[in-house]
């Protein structure tokens, strides 16, 4: 049946969790479209953070993003939905190793929300776009009647440019390369889940919303030297998703150092009670850079120099071996392998 | 052998110490060893862990019927389905019961069609759901070992809404553990009994099973280092020749257990001849609410008729892989036909169900 996706007949919402399932989904809406890039460059098969498109006669590309933030409560510890449209647009950008120029907005809004909450999330979502030094230039605004919508949806489409020789994509990864990680994993995540269970754990955890310009910056001519191979700022399905697809795009392995993956005490704890892994839940101001091994310490060290990146460490490295998976050795020294996480993130019982 | 400290529990040269201890004891005993738990989260430590990579190939560690989301039969699920469908009615449950495949649906397809199914932490968020909605029944599908029982019947005892009832799919692990001794060529060298069980039960009642089986059997707890010394403590038996039921647990389980807890499970639940999926009819294997709480007694409230139930799909194997014939790589379906995201049998769902693990962690 056409309209059948692997036995599942209608939409659930772990078919929007970043997972196995989210891919089948991806894959029944794009399938059909008759041209999927242009002048050869990324589209939309590739899945990447972004797409390019490279301008014939001229050596530099135009990569474009596109994004939906929805996001409970609309206001989290560490943030809100304004900034985490900004942040999530621009550091899609980034992650393709391009500088953001532009975006555009689209407000969906439902009927009966208050022009004193919109206020606030324009506010914010204003100041971010001014602090990263993007220009807002086009948008739209639809309203839709009560309960046909939760609150407000924000849709956002980016615009950077980045020079045609840059290459840096989920495909690229090479045997010998190190994996960064630019902070702790799992706090917005952890911090949102907390808000909604009203978990009172008296700490202080707020999201690590935040977009990545600095560190952007900071390692730029590492990008344009092409010693990176490749960056992911892992949100939706958390590290586990960003370096599974990494692996399996690129036909390599990744070997991860528990001991080295910078997790919060707090993380951790809300992980253990509500029965998560703290390898599935999202980041939104974290990357993962893929750099060449020579080149591993100098571009740490300049991570570690900016102020969002001063937890920055090496957490893992890309083998030949036993392609297409991610292996971690355990905090006790055993070995498992991180799989893709599923689907909506569903708390174990007892 | 010394109680562990809390900050050694995940300290690496604490496991490799003990996994020193453990194959030297399995050189003097010098033989396969085949070790059970009966314990999901034990399951989950030992993949997350990756304890089985650390350890001889002589030890071999399986996982019985711990999963209280697996052994929870298709009838039940499928009755909280039927409940479900009626206009205003909220379902509640804990999180991994929503995917469980029963005959027809799952929660997770009766909630995507449009009814109202919620998950929950405990039974209180479902009593303050039917405070919140008291036009609307709320029902909370009740699953779980000892453990979560004592929450649901303090929820009952402490005289909740009218508008809210339980569909009552406890389950008890020492009648299970009998059972699993019964079985043929199984041949259990041990158990690693759950630490969380026995905090409220103590470890009286699985003394009574390793006296009268002659099986040595260790309570502990959940940290990696929980487990190996567990394991640790079990060889050391095996290699004296004992059958004790030990302690590991010790900075939770009392010998007697909780005795609060255990006066309201006997307030509340009469124990009963239960269904368990995959295994069949186990005697005082289950709960069921007593008539003096049959106001909250989803079961007589609503009247519900399942016809025939399915538990065990043609082909699938859960029934072996929960009572520890096969592992989870030996069924046909694994991998193959039967993955998380479209589970055949319960143990791929639960993210305590052995099969689940075994995909997740490899």
């Amino acid at each position: 049946m056409e309209s059948d996706v692997k036995g599942s007949k209608i939409i659930r919402l772990a078919h929007g969790a970043g997972g196995i399932l989210q891919s089948e989904l991806i894959e029944f809406i794009v399938k059909g479209i008759a041209q999927k890039n242009v002048n050869d460059g990324i589209g939309v098969e590739e899945l990447d953070d972004g797409a390019t498109i490279p301008l014939k006669n001229y050596d530099k590309e135009i990569v474009i993003t596109a994004d939906g933030h929805t996001v409970f409560p609309l206001f989290f510890p560490g943030g809100d939905i304004g900034k985490l449209s900004i942040c999530g647009t621009v550091n899609d950008i980034l992650m393709m190793g391009a500088e953001p120029l532009a975006l555009s907005s689209i407000y969906i809004i439902e009927e009966g929300f208050s022009f004193d909450i919109l206020g606030k999330i324009v506010k914010s979502f204003n100041q971010t776009a001014k602090e990263v030094g993007i220009a807002i230039i086009a948008g739209d605004t639809k309203i839709m009647p009560k309960t046909t919508l939760n609150e407000i949806i924000i849709a956002t489409s980016g615009i950077g440019i980045k020079d045609k020789d840059i290459k840096i994509c989920d495909n690229n990864l090479k045997a010998g390369d190190k994996i960064i990680v630019t902070g702790s994993i799992g706090d917005h995540g952890a911090a949102l889940m907390a808000k909604r269970e009203g978990l009172n754990l008296s700490t202080n955890l707020e999201s690590d919303l935040a977009h990545l310009k600095e560190i952007y910056l900071a390692i730029k001519e590492d990008i344009k030297q092409n010693h990176i191979h490749a960056m992911k700022d892992p949100t939706r399905g958390g590290i586990a998703s960003a370096l599974n697809e990494w692996s399996s795009k690129s036909n390599l392995s990744i070997w991860l150092e528990e001991d080295n993956i910078p997790i919060k005490d707090e993380v951790n704890s809300i992980c253990d009670i509500l029965g998560l892994d703290p390898f599935n839940i999202a980041c939104e101001g974290r990357a993962l850079i893929a750099v060449a091994h020579n080149y591993t310490d100098k571009v740490l060290q300049k991570i570690k120099a900016t102020k969002l990146g001063k937890e920055a460490r090496i957490i893992g490295e890309v083998k030949s071996e036993e392609p297409k998976k991610v292996f971690l050795k355990t905090i006790i020294g055993g070995t498992r392998f991180v799989d893709m996480p599923l689907g909506e993130s569903i708390p174990r019982i007892c | 052998m010394q109680i562990l400290g809390t900050k050694q529990l995940r300290d690496r040269k604490v496991s490799e110490k003990i996994v020193r201890i453990i194959i030297k004891l399995l050189s003097d005993i010098n033989r396969k060893i085949k070790i059970m738990h009966v314990c999901g989260t034990h399951e989950h430590t030992i993949s997350k862990y990756g304890i089985r990579s650390i350890l001889p190939k002589e030890l071999e560690i399986i996982s019985g019927p711990g999963c209280p989301v697996c052994v929870c039969p298709a009838a039940d699920i499928d009755k909280a389905i039927e409940i479900g469908k009626r206009e205003n009615t909220i379902i509640t449950t804990f999180g991994d019961m929503l995917r469980v495949p029963a005959t027809n649906l799952s929660l997770a397809e009766l909630r995507a069609q449009g009814a109202d199914v919620r998950i929950v932490y405990g039974p209180n968020d479902a009593v303050k759901i039917a405070k919140e909605n008291p036009d609307k029944e709320v029902i909370f599908f009740a699953i779980g070992f000892e453990t979560t029982v004592p929450l649901i019947g303090y929820e009952i005892k402490i005289n909740p809404p009218l508008n809210f009832s339980v569909i009552c799919a406890h389950k008890l692990i020492p009648a299970a553990l009998e059972l699993l001794i019964g079985i043929d060529q199984l041949n259990i060298d041990g158990f690693i009994s759950p630490g969380h069980v026995a905090s409220i039960i103590g470890t009286t009642p699985f003394q009574l099973f390793s006296d009268a089986y002659h099986v040595p059997n260790v309570v502990a707890g959940f940290e990696p280092n929980d487990v190996l010394m567990a394991l640790a403590m079990l060889l050391k038996q095996i290699k004296n020749k004992e059958h004790k039921t030990e302690n590991e647990y010790t900075r939770v389980v009392k010998s007697e257990g909780n005795k609060i807890a255990q006066k309201i499970i006997a307030d509340v639940f009469d124990s009963v001849s239960s269904p368990w999926r995959g295994i069949g009819r186990i005697l005082d294997g289950g709960l069921a609410i007593k008539d003096s709480y049959s106001k909250y007694d989803a079961d007589k409230k609503f009247d519900i008729k399942i016809e025939k139930s399915i538990d065990i799909q043609p082909g699938c194997s859960c029934h072996l892989v929960m009572t520890g014939k096969i592992y989870p790589y030996e069924c046909k379906l694994f991998k193959k036909i039967c993955t998380p995201v479209n589970p055949v049998g319960p143990c791929m769902v639960s993210a305590e169900g052995t099969c689940a693990i075994y995909y997740k962690y490899g």
